[in-house]
This record gives C-alpha cells, sequence and structure tokens, in this order.
C-alpha cells in the first residue's frame, strides 16, 4: 500500500515534526520506498506465534516504593532552554 | 606507544614505563593533529582527561591501581557523560551536557580509565555509514574516500588510526559490529542486558545495547569485566552474574562445534569476503573446531521486522524531544503546538525524522495489526530460529556484512539500500544475542569481519574462540598503510 502527500503530512502531523512544501514529495518517496520493503512481511504466515515484545521476554522489574533520589532540581535544569522559579517555560496554553 | 593494546599499555604503566599523564598527552596530541582527516571525535575533553590521569597515577603510585587505571578511552557521543557535552552526533543535543554519567562510563571512571573525548556517530544511531552525523561524515582510516561504517564509525575510526586504544560503541542493528568489520578493529554486542542502558541516549530500548570496540578481544574482556552486571537504575539490566571474562581465554577449542548458516554464505555477498570466512573457519577446524551447516531461515526477514519495531520504538523514544527540558528549542514559537513542531524539524537530521514518521504510521491507528504486531511475531520466528541452532552447535560464524567499506555518499541517497548492509547482523539483535566481529583479512586492501555468534550471556565464549583465533593469526595487528607513526 502506498502512501500519498496528503498521508505524509499527517503522519508529520502525529510526529509534531513541522514539514515544508519543498520536503514533502521527498518524504512521500522515501517512506513509499521504506514500506515496499517492511510490506514484504505480509507474505509470510504468523498464525499461532506469539508476538515477541523483548528478547528476554521479560517482565517490568519493581522494588520497594521508598525515596531513593535527592532532589537535584537546579542541577537537572542548568541544560533547560528557559526556567523560572524552578519551573519550565512553555509558551502560553490556556488563554 | 599507539600502537599498544590496552593490556600492553597496562603492564608498561605497572613497569614505570611512562606514566598516565605523559600516555594521555601523547593521546590527545595525536588526536589533534591527525583527526582533521577523519572527524572521529565530536567533542576532545583534554582538561578533564588530565585531571584523570593526574588522579590515576597517584592511585597507582599507591598501589591502588586496577588493570584499567590511568588507561585511555573514548565514548561513543550517545554515552551520558557528566560535565561534557552528549551530542548524540544531532544538532537536537548540541548544546547538551548532562548532569550525570551513563552507568557504563561511570564504571569505567571508577576503575581509573581516562576519558579522552566522545566519538562521532550516526545521528541518534540511526545509521550504517556515519553519513546521517550533524557533525560531518566520519573517514575510514583505510582509505579516507570510504565510509567507517556506522553508527559507532568515530570508535571504529579512532581505534583503527591508533588515536585511542580502545572505545564505548553501541549496537542497535549492527552499530558496534559493522564499523568494526569495516575499520579493521574487534568489537563486541553482548546480551540484550548485559550492560546497563543507564544514561546511554536511547534509539530502540528492546535492541539498544552497549559493547567494547579494542584490538584484541583480550582487551574487549577486560572493559567488559567493569561494563556489565546488573544496575538498580536500570530495570532492563540483567541479573546473571558476571564471569571472569578473562580467565576463559586461554581455554582450548578441542571439540567446539561450529555452525554456518547457509543463507549468509548465499549469493549477493562479495565472494571475496566469503573466501575470507572460510579461511578463518579453516583456522578453526587446524584448533580442533568442527564444523557443520545450519539453517536460519528467516533471515531475509530481519530487515523488514525491524525497520518496523525499531522506528516504532523510536518514535515512542524520541518524542521526549520537545524543547521544553532540554536541547535545541526554536525561536519565538507562537504556540505549543509550534513549539514542539519547529523545534523537532529543526533538530533532527533526515533519516531520524523518517525513523519517527514510519514509526509513527506504524503505530497508528487502524494499521497496529499489520505492522507492529506482525512484525512481533517474526521477531519471535527469527529468535526460534536462533535456539534451536544454538542446541545442535556452541558458536555461530559468519560474515558481518556482504561488502567491505563502501565510498562515501555511495548509498547515502537510498535509505533502503543502507538498510541491507545490515542483513547479517539485525536479526542478533531481534533476537537479543551476543555477537562479536574480529578482522579476518582484506578485500582489495580493505579489512573483512568475521562474526562469531553465541548463546544468552556467553561471552566468555565469544572472547575465548576470538582471543584464541587471535593468537594463531596477525590480521588484529594490522594497520592502515598510511598511518602516521608520530
Amino acid at each position: 500500500m502506498s502512501l500519498d502527500r496528503s498521508d505524509v503530512e499527517r503522519i508529520a502531523h502525529l510526529a509534531r515534526l513541522a514539514m515544508n512544501e519543498n520536503e514533502a514529495p521527498e518524504y512521500t518517496e522515501s517512506l513509499n520506498s521504506i514500506l515496499t520493503l517492511i510490506d514484504q512481511l505480509q507474505a509470510t504466515s504468523t498464525d499461532g506465534v506469539e508476538p515477541l515484545a523483548h528478547p528476554m521476554d521479560a517482565v517490568q522489574r519493581l522494588r520497594a516504593d521508598e525515596v531513593s533520589e535527592l532532589n537535584q532540581r537546579d542541577a537537572l535544569q542548568a541544560c533547560a532552554p528557559a526556567v523560572e522559579n524552578g519551573l519550565f517555560l512553555v509558551p502560553k496554553v490556556i488563554e | 606507544m599507539f600502537n599498544l593494546t590496552l593490556s600492553e599499555l597496562s603492564n608498561a604503566l605497572s613497569r614505570g614505563e611512562f606514566s598516565s599523564l605523559e600516555l594521555t598527552q601523547a593521546f590527545l596530541d595525536r588526536i589533534k593533529r591527525l583527526d582533521t582527516q577523519y572527524n572521529s571525535f565530536i567533542t576532545l575533553s583534554e582538561e578533564h582527561a588530565l585531571q584523570q590521569a593526574k588522579a590515576a597515577d597517584t592511585l597507582r603510585a599507591t598501589g591502588q591501581a586496577t588493570a584499567l587505571t590511568g588507561l585511555p578511552i573514548a565514548h561513543k557521543d550517545l554515552f551520558c557523560t557528566q560535565g561534557i557535552r552528549t551530542s548524540c552526533g544531532s544538532k537536537m543535543l548540541d548544546n547538551f551536557i548532562s548532569p550525570y554519567n551513563a552507568t557504563l562510563v561511570e564504571r569505567l571512571n571508577l576503575a581509573g580509565m581516562v576519558t579522552l573525548g566522545k566519538t562521532n556517530m550516526d545521528e541518534f544511531a540511526m545509521g550504517s555509514s556515519n553519513e546521517s552525523s550533524y557533525y560531518g561524515p566520519v573517514k575510514n582510516p583505510w582509505d579516507l574516500d570510504r565510509v567507517p561504517g556506522g553508527s559507532s564509525g568515530g570508535s571504529a575510526a579512532a581505534v583503527a588510526a591508533r588515536l585511542v586504544p580502545a572505545a564505548t560503541g553501541s549496537d542497535t542493528g549492527g552499530s558496534i559490529r559493522q564499523p568494526a568489520a569495516l575499520c579493521g578493529i574487534t568489537g563486541l554486542k553482548p546480551t540484550y542486558g548485559r550492560i546497563s542502558r543507564y544514561g546511554m541516549v536511547a534509539y530502540a530500548s528492546s535492541f539498544d545495547q552497549a559493547g567494547p570496540m579494542t584490538r584484541t578481544a583480550e582487551d574487549a574482556a577486560l572493559l567488559l569485566q567493569v561494563m556489565a552486571g546488573e544496575d538498580p537504575l536500570d530495570s532492563t539490566c540483567a541479573t546473571q552474574a558476571v564471569p571472569n571474562f578473562s580467565a576463559s581465554l586461554n581455554d582450548s577449542l578441542l571439540g567446539l562445534r561450529i555452525g554456518l548458516p547457509k543463507e549468509y554464505f548465499a549469493e549477493g555477498t562479495d565472494p571475496v569476503i566469503l573466501e575470507r570466512v572460510r579461511e578463518a573457519i579453516a583456522e578453526f577446524e587446524k584448533l580442533g573446531a568442527t564444523v557443520k551447516e545450519i539453517s536460519l531461515p528467516k533471515t531475509q526477514l530481519s530487515i523488514p521486522a525491524y525497520y518496523i519495531l525499531a522506528p516504532a520504538e523510536a518514535s515512542s523514544n524520541l518524542s521526549r524531544f520537545d524543547g521544553v527540558r532540554y536541547g535545541h528549542r526554536c525561536d519565538s514559537p507562537k504556540d505549543l503546538e509550534d513549539l514542539y513542531k519547529r523545534t523537532r524539524a529543526e533538530g533532527f537530521g533526515a533519516e531520524v525524522k523518517r525513523r519517527i514518521m514510519v514509526g509513527t504510521y506504524a503505530l497508528s491507528e487502524g494499521f497496529y495489526d499489520a505492522y507492529y504486531r506482525k512484525a512481533q511475531q517474526i521477531r519471535r520466528m527469527i529468535q526460534q530460529d536462533f535456539i534451536q541452532a544454538l542446541s545442535e552447535v556452541d558458536v555461530i560464524m559468519a560474515p558481518v556484512t556482504p561488502c567491505s567499506a563502501f565510498r562515501l555518499g555511495e548509498k547515502n541517497s537510498d535509505p533502503v539500500s543502507m538498510y541491507m548492509e545490515d542483513i547479517f547482523t539485525l536479526s542478533l539483535n531481534l533476537a537479543g544475542l551476543p555477537g562479536m566481529s574480529i578482522p579476518c583479512g582484506f578485500a582489495d586492501n580493505l579489512p573483512v569481519g568475521l562474526q562469531i555468534i553465541g548463546n544468552y550471556f556467553d561471552e566468555a565464549k565469544l572472547l575465548n574462540v576470538a582471543h584464541q583465533y587471535q593468537q594463531v593469526t596477525n590480521w588484529h595487528q594490522q594497520s592502515p598503510a598510511n598511518l602516521s607513526e608520530g
């Protein structure tokens, strides 16, 4: 199955990637060639095969619910683009 | 000193032939002089390295040195290093200085190793040629017109050019083994979970695995010893006991059962590469190994399965880059959506965007069963093939790549032809098995790698097998002819 330009623009929106006029045709072409590659799977029957999500079939390990971390807010925010009073700044969300 | 291995340098430090400070300064000078032609480093951490070297000399003087104390290393630029930029080869993280160390960096620091700098890589580890780096491509020291492989191309080129005796790498679909093969060095991808992923920038979390890139299997054993083992900071890190990897290096290979998967020796691979691999296998027969043909019938499906699952995981992992908490942020966003979209469009390169979009599509409503679930089922079939094969043999041997180092630009315009480069390496990541690449000769003066695949958590066997081969051959000691000795 093949994607057209509007499909690719919709996918870019879902992935929160801005895409300009010039880029759309190029991504449409390369995504279609990748889809042709991955569509090779459809020819193989997988009836009754249990999906493998993790090579060790591992499940999430749990630990006791105890505080183990120190507060490092200043150190962790030192690499943030914009902070004020210990808060991350973003454009206005609610009018 | 540039041609010495970690083990040899460690002995020289013990004998007092030179100090760690002298050694570190010599390597730093060499990098500054020669790396303009390879571009294998993104960041050189000179001041930090000299401090570590001085501390290492003090430890040695007071009898507190380990085998690795005072030895130089470089880290692939996706391992977080406190106070030293971690760019992941991306504009997105060009300004990112991590507030903490990756667990493996922390462990190598504690062992007294000296970090010379951070090596170049494909952006977010997505690539097989190191051409997708924001910091420009790396050149293969064997031929500057050719790629070093990827994504750990900077680490492989730096070790091959003798700019550093060892480096760390990461392998999601072949990113340690393929550049190791193309640059003629030794690379080990351990079992999934053997080494903590804490502080390693995530690409595809059920595949990503760190490992050592060295000149010899003996050196890889030294590094893995320190890097491996349970970590409370990574709940997916394996709890299996870590054996003494150096202790079994000299075990006899008499009776070793080697399996040769017929699908890896089929048409489509450079015949000279197959010849070199067969010559290597003949050496193992001389050492007492027996060889039998096996089958891994789903090999061809590993590429489509991987290029659904890894991008799906990537699209989720890379959603964290939103311009809010760290990394690149676009100028004057008009609202939150504009902030996300322009930050990500400006910060990511083309291949990263392609994989994010493929993953987003595969996970989107209505397509999940046809792509993601289907690929996970194929993943189990591929794993079952390996489990069956490894019940009959001790190790599997095969080529690492279908061709030797290709020219810069040769495959860059067509993502699918680049993906085919990983046909012999991807399936191990799908199954989570350990694999190694060691040099086994040349094709048209370019290095060829032999891949050794073992059972889960049997890295000791891989290192033993590789070390025994390196005792009777000298391919791992070859260095590029144009290499400056200075």
